[in-house]
């Protein structure tokens, strides 16, 4: 025989089936561009600015903690989605010191803090956001009216969202009206397609409107169609499954049915949920938020809980709460209780001996 | 039409890799000169030396005894002499000692008269098979006649033959279905004789499709009460839990056999060994051996004997080409690496892989994606397992997370993003826990 290579001695199995951390980083941030690009496109090039800015200095925060702790972690790509998810979760006009205390906040606090990639506990992105939102609310709740609906709209209601603008008018005391039909009475404007949409399909404009993201929010959140692409296509490629999201939506949409037309004094089972479901980020957030890795059970039973939960929440906050927009919050609600889950709620054993114990029982 | 069988929780997809000796039939090694025929083949305590250096030995002639209640015979596979006994390592880093056989030159032909088993008694064919050193030759090499024995109270509803070979790259199986169909579901009947089984399956997975086919053609033509069922293919499929479960939809409980569930399951491959040892009164000293893998100039299937040294095997199929960075006994999922080429091949090595280098990506900490949750088809939560035992929390590990359930099948460390070495590292544990 020949001269014998050297060989590898290792434990089972070889094989592997070649995913990656950085692989699924990248991959969400991928399904991710459909949506920022119609943000960019519908709020202007200082959107862009705002999201380069957000990842520039989450990844730069990632490089200079790294130095500490002297290993280089940059290149697996979760700076690089933090920063991303932190800049589509920021209004349109901020000014920039927001996104980078942001980011650093996101990185630093909420990540490194606990030790790095995989021991947090809350969503980095998600709290960034919140740090930021309830430390500079002003900047963070004033919304830019979006390219398609800048000529029709009316300068009172310049840069509201429409669940921001519901919530405002039922607070101010109306009543008996559904949120479409107080949008219509101030004079919210709809675009061509979505009115044409509209006389054809006979679903409301407005719920057309934010489904194909016509409306103002934050920069990645307002095209529903564009991020259930994006998650359709995380779904395909197996980096997320069907649990958290379908149970998040369904859940929420089911409780506002039921309940969210109380405060309008509607009645029970009088909710709109379509838009609630389409706007304020739910779909943004159930598909890209709630579904992060870290910071959501790992047994499937426990994602169906921990979507209903989220659901819970965001209908609770949104409909008795003071927040239109409740659902980062929500998220970080169920990130706590995560442990909790994955402690209580695990898959059934393979041959567990309490099933046998039943079965002979019953014998 | 009805779904096809398979088990339900978990499991994995892993590319079968089987094309490299899948259409190579069966070849027979030309003699070495020099066997290794390690004293430890099989589960359970090592046999007894019964020849000293110097002493000539027979083919088929019994040269280590059983020791214990679980243990098994070893036998000569050629007629020569003992040049020495050492002490070998070997692939699943087992001690022992082993048996150095200088082959004679001349050796006995193969004539002998095949016996009518069918008239002989259960008793008969059970003391056959100790006799000739028969164990399970789908890895485990658990010596058959200590499955075999079935308690008073216990009775075999089915016997399960297990046929799928789920891991990649082995074709030895399937072609024994192919070239020795017949002789195969005969041991099969003599093995359901012995349990005195009411039912016989035989699970084979659908990518052996033809293997199925041929199988129940003959099946049919003889009339013999064998069940034949393709399943659909899935990996650990070839466990005898996940098999039961897709085979007779029973689940065996926890820390218990089979026969718990009124069931024995036997490799194809020891099926035939059994045929052999009665109808031919050959000792297992041989077996069908996979040599394949992408680093394999000529894979091949061989019929080699127990105590091949690898590099001879190797030698027969041209040796190793391109950057081979892994020599594995066994399958790619379960199989060991070793390093040495001297490493005899046992009764339990079903195949000898060369595997190339594959990318190396960096490891990084758990990100908690739950993808070896979903993939444990024993339901445990391989993540939580891993923190646990790396702060050497054993007793945690073993108590509330089930630790021991763990078959170490690799579906969690496959689907591993992190690429987090979780079989290892439950070994360890297992060792560790026991310790304590």
């Amino acid at each position: 025989m020949t001269e014998q290579p050297l060989m590898i001695v290792s434990s089972s199995p070889h094989l592997h089936d070649k995913s990656s951390t950085a692989n699924i980083m990248w991959h969400v941030s991928l399904a991710l561009v459909p949506a920022t690009l119609w943000g960019i496109y519908l709020f202007g090039l200082y959107s862009l600015v705002i999201i380069l800015v957000s990842i520039g200095s989450a990844v730069l925060a990632e490089f200079l903690l790294g130095k500490l702790s002297k290993e280089c972690t940059i290149w697996d790509g979760s700076a690089f989605l933090t920063g991303l998810l932190v800049g589509l979760n920021m209004t349109p006009s901020v000014p920039l010191f927001i996104p980078i205390v942001a980011s650093i906040f996101a990185i630093f606090v909420a990540k490194w803090t606990f030790g790095g990639l995989g021991a947090n506990w809350a969503n980095p992105a998600l709290s960034g956001r919140i740090f930021v939102f309830f430390s500079f609310t002003t900047y963070m709740s004033s919304f830019t009216t979006p390219r398609t609906l800048l000529k029709a709209m009316p300068d009172a209601l310049g840069g509201a969202t429409p669940l921001g603008f519901v919530k405002t008018a039922i607070a101010s005391g109306s009543s008996g009206m559904t949120s479409n039909e107080l949008l219509a009475q101030a004079g919210y404007p709809a675009t061509e397609l979505a009115r044409k949409l509209c006389a054809v399909l006979g679903i409301n404009a407005y719920t057309i409107d934010s489904f194909l993201g016509n409306i103002a929010g934050s920069i990645g959140e307002v095209s529903s169609i564009l991020l259930l692409i994006g998650g359709i296509y995380l779904l395909i490629r197996k980096i997320i499954t069907w649990h958290i999201p379908v149970t998040y939506l369904l859940s929420s949409a089911v409780l506002t049915w039921i309940f969210g037309g109380l405060p309008a004094g509607l009645g029970m089972f009088h909710g709109a949920f379509f838009p609630s479901m389409l706007s304020g980020g739910l779909m943004f957030g159930a598909l890209f938020m709630a579904t992060d890795y870290v910071t959501s059970p790992l047994s499937s039973k426990g994602k169906a809980v921990f979507g209903i939960g989220c659901g819970f929440f965001t209908f609770l906050f949104r409909t008795f709460g003071s927040m239109p927009e409740a659902v980062s919050v929500s998220i970080l609600m169920m990130n706590i209780i995560t442990p909790t889950i994955d402690r209580y709620i695990r898959p059934r054993k393979f041959g567990d001996k309490k099933l046998f114990a039943k079965k002979e029982a019953v014998a | 039409m009805h779904a096809v069988p398979t088990f339900r929780k978990g499991g994995v997809h892993p590319p079968d890799h089987k094309v490299f000796s899948r259409e190579q039939e069966i070849v027979r090694l030309p003699l070495p000169s020099e066997l290794v025929v390690a004293l430890s083949q099989h589960m359970g305590a090592p046999a007894k030396p019964l020849k000293a250096k110097g002493d000539t030995v027979e083919r088929g002639e019994k040269i280590g005894e059983s020791v214990g209640f679980i243990s098994a015979d070893v036998h000569s596979p050629v007629n020569g002499t003992i040049k020495e006994i050492k002490t070998v390592t070997l692939p699943n880093s087992v001690q022992c000692d082993a048996f150095v056989i200088t082959v004679d030159e001349k050796q006995p032909g193969n004539a002998s008269k095949p016996i009518a088993w069918r008239k002989l008694k259960k008793e008969e064919l059970f003391a056959s098979i100790k006799e000739h050193g028969i164990v399970g030759l789908g890895g485990a090499t658990f010596p058959a006649h200590v499955k075999f024995t079935v308690p008073r109270d216990k009775k075999v509803e089915y016997f399960v033959v297990n046929g799928v070979e789920c891991e990649p790259y082995l074709t030895s199986d399937y072609r024994l279905m192919m070239e020795k169909g017949k002789e195969t579901l005969e041991g099969i009947l003599i093995a359901a004789k012995i349990l005195e089984a009411e039912k016989i399956i035989v699970g084979v997975e659908l990518n052996k499709q033809d293997a199925i086919d041929h199988l129940k053609e003959i099946v049919k033509e003889k009339g013999w009460p064998i069940e034949v069922v393709g399943l659909k293919v899935k990996y650990p499929q070839g466990d005898e839990k996940q098999l039961l479960k897709a085979a007779i939809n029973r689940e065996i409980p926890s820390g218990k056999l089979p026969l718990d569930v009124g069931a024995v399951v036997s490799n194809i491959g020891t099926c035939y060994a059994i045929y052999e040892a009665i109808v031919y009164k050959k000792s297992l000293y041989e077996r069908i051996i996979s040599v394949t893998g992408e680093g394999i100039v000529n894979p091949k299937n061989i019929l080699a004997p127990i105590g091949t040294k690898v590099s001879d095997l190797l030698e027969f199929c041209g040796g190793l080409q391109g950057d081979v960075e892994k020599l594995v006994s066994g399958g790619p999922m379960m199989g060991f690496a070793f390093f040495d080429t001297e490493t005899p091949v046992t009764k339990g090595s079903s195949g000898i892989l060369a595997l190339h280098a594959r990318k190396k990506v960096r490891r990084t900490p758990c990100i908690s994606c739950g993808k070896c949750v979903d993939a444990c088809p024993i339901g445990l939560m391989p993540t939580l397992l891993y923190k646990h035992i790396t702060n050497l929390n054993y007793e945690v590990a073993m108590n509330s997370l089930s630790l021991l359930d763990c078959k170490e099948c690799g579906s969690c460390s496959y689907v591993c993003p992190a690429h987090l070495p979780l079989v290892h590292t439950f070994k360890t544990g297992k060792k560790m826990g026991r310790k304590k």
